[in-house]
């Protein structure tokens, strides 16, 4: 029995009459010029009365979407009066974060001679990184190389990513593969060792390496579980989100305010150096969208930094995921990964009809399920309003062979079988959703920023990607300006010498505030997103 | 700490739709389409506790669940669960489990090697109420087996979907953490059983020999529009 409605049947009924059409044509790719014209009629980012710039601060001016400069231009959790006098803990190094950044740093800083203390909102591994299913690039293989790498990360980010930084991410990416796989992450590989790599939109080369689907699952357990095995070096102390960096006379980092999410107390950890891998914002639900993200992801490190003058970039783009779940209502939202399309499935219309080449980078295809639904009209309307069209999945067996999408695919296969939908003979209905900050916090290659001993990793970042990332670039980053940050704060811990600690940079901020106007209102960071019904 | 927009909060029902669950015990009527973990936040509940990826990969969200006036007990992700008229539920969002600690750097791929660091390996009663217990529904109990076995690859491979939701441990009469001595098999397979890539280790000799580094300052040289004329120029490995 089929879980979609019968009027959703009845379209995939003309899904399946043209599959075997389908299956000997893909829609052509478009060129540069074309892909700048969807992005300007249909994509998010250009939608200019959603964007603000903000009011203070050493980016002052820059655009960002209003649901971020609310956040941004919030008020602090505690004033400058903060009694500072007694740390509760004192450590070389800081790692602010429990996601796939935050460990590589953690790991990394350890190995670099410094005692870690590693603080988490929620659970250690509650995290975006958790959630990737698609893979990590890396160019291992004799047909690629990591100058081809370069060429097609600075394309999907329309040439406006840091050059540095993109030489960092690909050169890094063989090394990374090496380092996970020796930690013991299961790669998928041929029975020879081959590692079993795919295309990922915007990729010229198949360099995607996967673990099932379970690609960013895989990498975030085995990180947790070896962060776990260096007790004596790294101490753990989760449901402890950080509400303010603490800066000394000097303007050095000198540790962060950290808050018991549980009991509410506040608490002051010093640090000789401070690494920030808080993750990204989808939780903003910026322009009303879903999102792909974890509940944890509210922006929390570009607050933080910002705060104590580090500057932001790329802001301005968001990434829209091309196809996130939009049937059944349960699960909308939710990430269907770019390996379904990967592994050959086509994205239809209703009347079982191609409309973009499956695999440009993801704003543009995003922009192109935008425009066949609310521009052409073209897509399926469920019953409670989602707009959506078909990701062919059916046809990934019919080119890979009866057993490919279990095999490939187990969670997508679970998550759709909970709701009564078996995608390896019925499409799925999707559409985009919120997924990913491409902006962030502005990082330098050995993973610092501008505010002295301070250091950035993985989403909460900005410049590596440009103004759009490419699929398979965020598990890369994460590990990748992980291990430098890591290394990097270590370093610097070994040669800092601290001065005193204080919150002077509150009694700035709260100023510059008031002479802009006040502030919003909004006590930021925000920490959690309230999904309470308030009547 | 309240967000305007409420993308996950949005449908309205009409009170004669909705359907009684009981959150530990306590009645609170919701709209009958919700999973678990919405219908708590439509019922008041701002969660801290069992509430993480909200997509069903991170096991934060494990709850067990009886419905009214049958005997069966029954387990899920609040996140991926769609509640039901008289559910009474309780969230498990932690459970204390063993852990054994190593250096994966000194372990050998071994059957000595599991049953050392997890002894209760052994005594394994196969009762299958862990594989009962699963939202995975992985065959714990398979994999447990192959563990009594020493059959580390087994193990891995059988195990590979879970998310360390910690159901199989709660339920575990035989006191295992199930999940625990999983990862440390599947660990054991990535780092020393899984064949070797030759390519990898060809491509981390080129690039510490330093074969790209010519290539790569060039690319960060070239001004905008020679970038743009390369990029254009590449050739697409076909599928």
């Amino acid at each position: 029995m089929s879980g979609y409605p019968p009027e959703m049947q009845e379209s995939i009924r003309m899904v399946e009459a043209t599959r075997a059409r389908r299956l000997k044509e893909t829609f052509p790719a478009m060129s540069l010029e074309e892909r700048e014209k969807i992005l300007n009629g249909f994509h998010p980012d250009y939608k200019g009365e959603t964007f603000q710039a903000i009011r203070v601060g050493v980016s002052k001016g820059q655009r960002m979407p209003v649901e971020l400069t609310r956040i941004v231009e919030g008020r602090p959790h505690i004033g400058p009066d903060f009694d500072l006098s007694a740390p509760v803990a004192e450590t070389d190094v800081l790692v602010i974060g429990g996601g796939g950044a935050g460990a590589s740093a953690a790991l990394l800083a350890q190995e670099h001679g410094a005692k870690v203390i590693l603080v988490t909102k929620l659970r250690f591994g509650d995290a975006n990184t958790m959630m990737a299913q698609g893979g990590i690039q890396a160019a291992d293989r004799p047909e690629d190389s990591p100058a081809i790498h370069y060429l097609d990360v600075i394309g999907g980010g329309h040439f406006t990513n840091v050059p540095e930084l993109v030489e960092a991410l690909v050169m890094d990416a063989p090394p990374v593969i090496k380092w996970l796989e020796d930690l013991g992450v299961m790669f998928d590989k041929e029975p020879d060792g081959t590692m079993v790599e795919a295309h990922g939109g915007g990729t010229s080369r198949k360099r995607m390496h996967s673990a099932r689907d379970y690609s960013g699952a895989e990498i975030m357990r085995t990180l947790r579980d070896e962060v776990r095995n260096r007790e004596e070096g790294i101490t753990v102390s989760e449901f402890s989100p950080a509400v303010e960096l603490v800066l000394d006379d000097e303007g050095q980092i000198a540790g962060a305010v950290i808050m018991n999410l549980e009991t509410g107390a506040y608490a002051f950890i010093k640090a000789k150096a401070v690494i920030l891998a808080t993750g990204g914002s989808g939780r903003l639900h910026y322009q009303g969208f879903p999102t792909t993200n974890h509940y944890g992801a509210t922006a929390d490190g570009v607050v933080l930094a910002y705060r104590v003058g580090a500057p932001l970039g790329y802001l301005e783009s968001m990434q829209y995921h091309p196809t996130g779940a939009a049937f059944p209502e349960q699960i909308v939202g939710l990430l269907v990964t770019e390996k379904v399309r990967g592994l050959g499935a086509q994205p239809v219309n209703r009347f079982g009809e191609q409309f973009v080449y499956p695999l440009e980078p993801r704003d543009v295809e995003a922009a192109a399920l935008i425009r066949e639904c609310k521009g052409r009209s073209n897509g399926i309307v469920t019953p409670t309003g989602q707009h959506g069209v078909w990701l062919d999945s059916p046809m990934i067996e019919l080119i890979h062979g009866p057993g490919t999408i279990q095999r490939a695919l187990p969670a997508m296969v679970r998550q759709f079988s909970r709701f009564g939908i078996d995608i390896t003979k019925e499409p799925m209905l999707v559409y985009p959703t919120l997924h990913y900050q491409n902006g962030g916090v502005r990082l330098k290659a050995d993973s610092s920023c501008d505010v002295p001993g301070l250091f950035i990793a993985g989403e909460v970042s900005g410049g590596v990607h440009g103004h759009n990332r490419l699929m398979g670039n965020s598990l890369l980053e994460i590990t990748v300006f992980g291990r430098r940050a890591g290394r990097s704060a270590a370093e610097y811990a070994h040669r800092v010498r601290p001065a005193r600690p204080t919150l002077a940079h509150l009694e700035k901020w709260n100023r510059e505030l008031e002479e802009a106007g006040g502030d919003t209102g909004v006590i930021s960071p925000i920490l959690l997103p309230d999904y309470t019904r308030h009547e | 700490m309240v967000t305007e927009q409420m993308t996950e909060q949005q449908l309205e029902v009409a009170e004669a739709e909705l359907i009684p669950i009981y959150i530990m015990g306590k009645q609170y009527m919701v709209p009958p389409t919700l999973t678990i973990m919405k219908a708590m936040e439509w019922a008041g509940y701002k969660m801290i506790r069992g509430v993480g990826c909200r997509g069903g990969f991170c096991g934060a969200c494990a709850t067990a669940y009886r419905i009214q006036g049958d005997p069966k007990l029954y387990f899920g992700l609040a996140c991926q669960t769609v509640v039901q008229p008289n559910m009474y539920l309780a969230q498990l969002p932690f459970f204390p489990a063993r852990r054994a600690s190593y250096d994966i750097t000194k372990l050998e791929p071994t059957p000595t090697t599991l049953f050392s660091l997890y002894p209760e390996v052994l005594r394994c009663l196969g009762c299958g109420a862990c594989t009962k217990a699963c939202p995975q529904e992985i065959d714990v109990r398979a994999y447990m087996a192959a563990g009594m076995r020493g059959d580390i690859a087994q193990v891995a491979d059988l195990s590979f979907d879970c998310i360390m939701c910690g159901l199989c441990a709660a339920r575990c009469p035989a006191e295992e953490a199930q999940y625990n001595i999983a990862i440390l098999a599947r660990r054991l397979y990535g780092r020393y059983l899984a064949p070797r890539s030759r390519h990898l280790e060809e491509r981390l000799e080129e690039i510490a020999s330093g074969r790209f580094r010519a290539e790569i300052e060039e690319l960060k040289s070239l001004a905008k529009e020679e970038l743009v004329a390369r990029y254009k120029a590449r050739d697409i490995e076909p599928k």
